[in-house]
């Protein structure tokens, strides 16, 4: 039997099985011992023609239902260029392996070699690496790099203000790698500095304090200051932020960090149901031998041109095994090509309208879900960028509104507790979009409100 | 692919003022403009500034210094570069799968749920598993997640001196790194001289200190561990868990199963075994199977199938605020979702017939190349080989020409180079892995080039030893780079 895939035809076989001196396929497995030999055809369905695999997945794509997203936390829905799809589909990136062979793989490494330009202008960061898996874990190695920095020391404080899904996967690698994890109290939607001060006054092992900006609620946070009080007490910083906001926040280097680690997808990717995203790490020149994951460099090749080469290997797992400064091999290659096609496109101005674009809408949002009279700010008093939280008021539950939303086709936010709403804009959201968001919102909120009071009178 | 090397980055084409996108006002007043400068940024970010044509000629010809499976046969041994099909990206693209937040609510990605289900279930069916994660994000992300369920299992029956693995000495780099994440510590077993485990000297090792032994069947030399039962006896009565590393699962499809092994957790790699491409780097994917009883360690989210009447439904089982026996969360979500669509697209496609083709095919392309070179090449060990096999250099060592040289000269001829000095168990390693989707024709000419290149390194071993000639770009001086590390263009 054929395959499309497969080139052989049956005289083929037939002949390189002679020269191997075998007679059958079978005869290649005979040292595998008879017990541990599958017996019987797979349980799965039969060979499917490209039109049947087509109809199996049209059958899955009809269920479902791509939203009108004003959903964030950490996904977000901006604009997605097509010349960034067309490049990532040509096949001698999309089919190559890490470049190993720089001699073959300069495309790669140049295109690596200008992302980490890239990030390193995002952050401030003057080393980037060539990517993460993810913003969460890029931020649990970067909890994993402090620990390994600070010798001795085992604890890392996390911010409770930092997305819970960053925290679960922080946790998840602290608990096996034998990391202490403190949390750095929340006092309205922002970092307890007094209390992050308290506890680096009274604990000697803190190796590392990882802070978010904006955080998961959105808001801007202020940390002046921080970094002297981190460094102070011989630790280090870490800063999380969506790559996309870096364009116009200030940077994790400006507030001293040491290490920034996060979430790219939010450089024009789709969102794709959650993966592949692309996780980013910068740090500083002396943290540089700490970084894990792979490092292009600039050298010359043997006729004195300039040539780019994966460097600084003596930290990666195939050279050091064990003590290598992470585990991580392949990482999200392609996906750094995608941010630096997309950043090539959108340059400094263009990402500096994705984000005014983004806040104009979110801060339009908010105010006139305000003016319903049934949502209020949950943080009135912070400033946020293109997320916030509001808090449902009115009558009815903030439930009913999610799924009425919903069957208009509206993906109206994250729902982050009984009555609070996380809600997001990007550029992509039009006016229209806003508009009919703050409709249903009205609406729904004068549904529930009866139009006598009991009383007697008009409510308007 | 270039013989002209394009030599340009991305930065040395902009031009101030030019803009390669263009955003339609929303309408709503500018309030970036109102937000406190202190939390903003001050410096403008050196971003390069190009138009769109500009852009598109940079990438396209700096795609053309890169060698690709769809440029040509890349025998690069533990990786198993096979063909890439194209269905696979149609389907990967379609706007159903790639526009949907994953906070959506469930009854509205019923179809993505029942994906990640269908995969799930098949390579359970595959690997002799009982459930599979496709959380992971890539092979050694896998290798973490495996251990971590090992470890919480062990911790559930209160098992808590179990800190070790043992890992052979053929092992790929991932997997002591893998275990030190783990927060394990890495006990080495030595390979016999035919490559395979030592069962006497792993015998000893074998303590209530052991919380697995992690292998790979077949061997980084390309050899089934045909004393696997009893290793895996072994194992389990010294009350230890075996771990199959699957960077090498291609050669037993069709075949054998790790679950029929004696294997109790295992990781896949899509972007090996299921055709999903490489990229350059990423992404892949890392599922990780596990035996009966282990399933409630996986990560989270885990997707479940409920019965609605004559309806399946699928949702996310996972609860934050209900922390279960579950190891915890190792992902955003539910990993690198777009190439698990890629690897469901490649099941449905070969089907069952033709998946059991795969690994003989790919078995029987590796040995023909051995046996048509094993005059020319040192052969270390001499058996039937599975999906790949081990050179370890030209058998005459006089030519002073070394593997890197012999891999840098295929380079001139149109090939990738096989993986060069793994495994670490001979000086001068050429791991070849050829997979099912090469013909006899271009294994031919392989075999050919490379009997070439042994007798050029007899004859005018300098022609080897400058090699490569006819690439974008000579070898490049490595130790430059790491002694003074340039890893930016502003620091050029």
């Amino acid at each position: 039997m054929g395959h499309r895939y497969f080139p052989h035809t049956p005289d083929d076989i037939k002949e390189m099985l002679g020269k191997c001196g075998m007679e059958s396929l079978d005869d290649l497995y005979a040292d595998i011992p008879d017990s541990l030999r599958l017996k019987r055809d797979y349980d799965l369905p039969p060979q499917m023609s490209e039109n049947e695999v087509r109809d199996y997945f049209m059958d899955l794509a009809m269920t479902n239902r791509p939203l009108t997203c004003f959903a964030g936390a950490g996904f977000y829905d901006h604009y997605a260029p097509a010349v960034v799809r067309s490049i990532l589909s040509r096949s001698e990136f999309l089919t190559a392996y890490t470049p190993y062979q720089p001699e073959v793989s300069q495309g790669t490494l140049q295109y690596i070699f200008e992302y980490q330009t890239m990030m390193s202008e995002l952050t401030g960061l003057p080393v980037s690496n060539a990517s993460m898996y993810d913003g969460t874990t890029a931020v649990a190695e970067a909890m994993l790099m402090c620990v390994a920095a600070g010798r001795k020391k085992d604890r890392v404080l996390v911010s409770a203000t930092l997305n819970p899904v960053y925290r679960e996967v922080i946790d998840t690698y602290a608990r096996y790698h034998g990391v202490k994890v403190g949390t750095i109290p929340e006092s309205d939607g922002i970092t307890d500095l007094s209390a992050l001060r308290e506890m680096l006054e009274n604990s000697g092992d803190i190796a590392g304090v990882i802070l978010p900006t904006p955080n998961y609620y959105g808001i801007l946070e202020d940390y002046d200051g921080v970094a002297e009080m981190v460094h102070s007490s011989k630790a280090l910083l870490v800063m999380t932020a969506p790559a996309s906001t870096l364009g116009v926040i200030r940077t994790p280097a400006e507030w001293g960090a040491d290490i920034a680690a996060g979430e790219a997808q939010s450089l024009g990717m789709p969102l794709n149901f959650g993966g592949p995203g692309l996780g980013y790490m910068c740090c500083t020149k002396a943290l540089m031998r700490k970084l894990p994951g792979r490092i292009v460099g600039a050298t010359t090749d043997a006729n004195g041109q300039r040539t780019f080469v994966l460097t600084l290997q003596a930290r990666e797992q195939h050279i050091r095994r064990d003590k290598a400064t992470s585990n991580i091999c392949s990482n999200q290659g392609l996906m750094a090509l995608y941010a630096s096609v997309y950043l090539s496109l959108m340059g400094p101005q263009g990402l500096r309208e994705v984000n005014e674009l983004s806040c104009s809408g979110a801060h339009y949002l908010a105010s006139k879900l305000v003016e319903t009279g049934s949502f209020e700010l949950k943080y009135p008093s912070r400033q946020f960028l293109n997320e916030f939280v509001v808090r449902y008021t009115g009558d009815g539950s903030l439930e009913d509104f999610v799924e009425i939303s919903v069957a208009g086709g509206c993906l109206p936010g994250i729902k982050i507790a009984d009555d609070e709403l996380l809600v997001c804009v990007t550029e992509t959201r039009t006016k229209e979009e806003i508009d009919r968001y703050i409709w249903r919102a009205e609406t729904f909120s004068n549904a529930h409100t009866p139009l006598f009071t009991p009383e007697g009178e008009t409510n308007n | 692919m270039n013989r002209k090397y394009y030599g340009k980055v991305i930065f040395e084409l902009s031009k101030a003022g030019r803009t390669g996108y263009y955003l339609s006002p929303n309408g709503c007043n500018n309030a970036l403009a109102t937000l406190p400068t202190g939390l903003l940024r001050k410096d403008i970010p050196r971003l390069p500034e190009a138009d769109e044509p500009t852009v598109v000629r940079h990438y396209t010809n700096m795609s053309a210094n890169n060698f690709g499976v769809d440029s040509g046969f890349y025998p690069l041994g533990s990786c198993t570069m096979k063909y890439n099909p194209k269905i696979n990206e149609e389907m990967a693209s379609l706007p159903e799968f790639t526009g949907l937040h994953p906070h959506q609510p469930a009854d509205t990605v019923q179809g993505a749920l029942k994906a990640y289900h269908d995969l799930q279930r098949m390579l359970s069916e595959i690997g002799g598993m009982a459930e599979f994660t496709l959380n992971p994000y890539a092979g050694a992300h896998g290798e973490l997640t495996g251990l971590m369920v090992i470890r919480a299992y062990h911790m559930s029956r209160g098992d808590n001196a179990r800190t070790k693995v043992i890992i052979p000495d053929s092992a790929h780099g991932t997997n002591p790194a893998s275990a030190a994440v783990a927060g394990l510590k890495v006990v080495e077993v030595k390979s016999l001289p035919d490559g395979t485990v030592d069962v006497e000297a792993l015998r000893p090792l074998l303590d209530e200190t052991v919380a697995a032994v992690m292998m790979t069947n077949p061997n980084t030399v390309g050899i089934f561990e045909h004393s696997i039962p009893e290793i895996a006896g072994m194992v389990h009565d010294a009350g230890a868990l075996m771990y199959y590393d699957g960077a090498n699962l291609n050669p037993m499809l069709g075949m054998a199963r790790p679950g029929d092994m004696g294997f109790d957790v295992m990781h896949i790699n899509l972007h090996k075994t299921f055709s999903t491409p490489h990229g350059g780097g990423g992404p892949g994917a890392g599922p990780v199977g596990v035996r009966a009883g282990l399933e409630k360690f996986l990560p989270g989210p885990r997707v479940v199938k409920h019965n609605l009447g004559d309806e399946d439904y699928f949702a996310l089982d996972y609860d934050v605020e209900n922390p279960s026996d579950s190891l915890g969360r190792i992902s955003s979500w539910l990993g690198n979702f777009a190439v698990e669509l890629r690897a469901l697209a490649y099941i449905l496609s070969l089907g069952k017939d033709g998946l059991a083709m795969a690994g003989p095919l790919a078995t029987l392309n590796a040995n023909y190349i051995k046996e048509s070179l094993r005059d020319l090449y040192k052969l270390p060990i001499d058996r039937v080989c599975k999906h790949e096999f081990v050179f370890d250099g030209l058998a005459d060592k006089s030519t002073g020409v070394t593997t890197l040289d012999i891999a840098k000269r295929l380079l001139d001829h149109g090939y990738h180079a096989p993986t060069i000095y793994f495994p670490l168990l001979f000086h001068e390693s050429l791991m070849i892995e050829p997979t099912e989707t090469e013909s006899r024709e271009t294994l031919d000419e392989f075999i050919a080039v490379m009997r070439e290149i042994a007798r050029e390194a007899a004859e005018t071993p300098e022609t080897v030893k400058t090699a490569p000639h006819d690439c974008p770009v000579g070898r490049p001086d490595d130790t430059a780079a790491a002694l003074n590390p340039v890893v930016s263009f502003y620091e050029l």
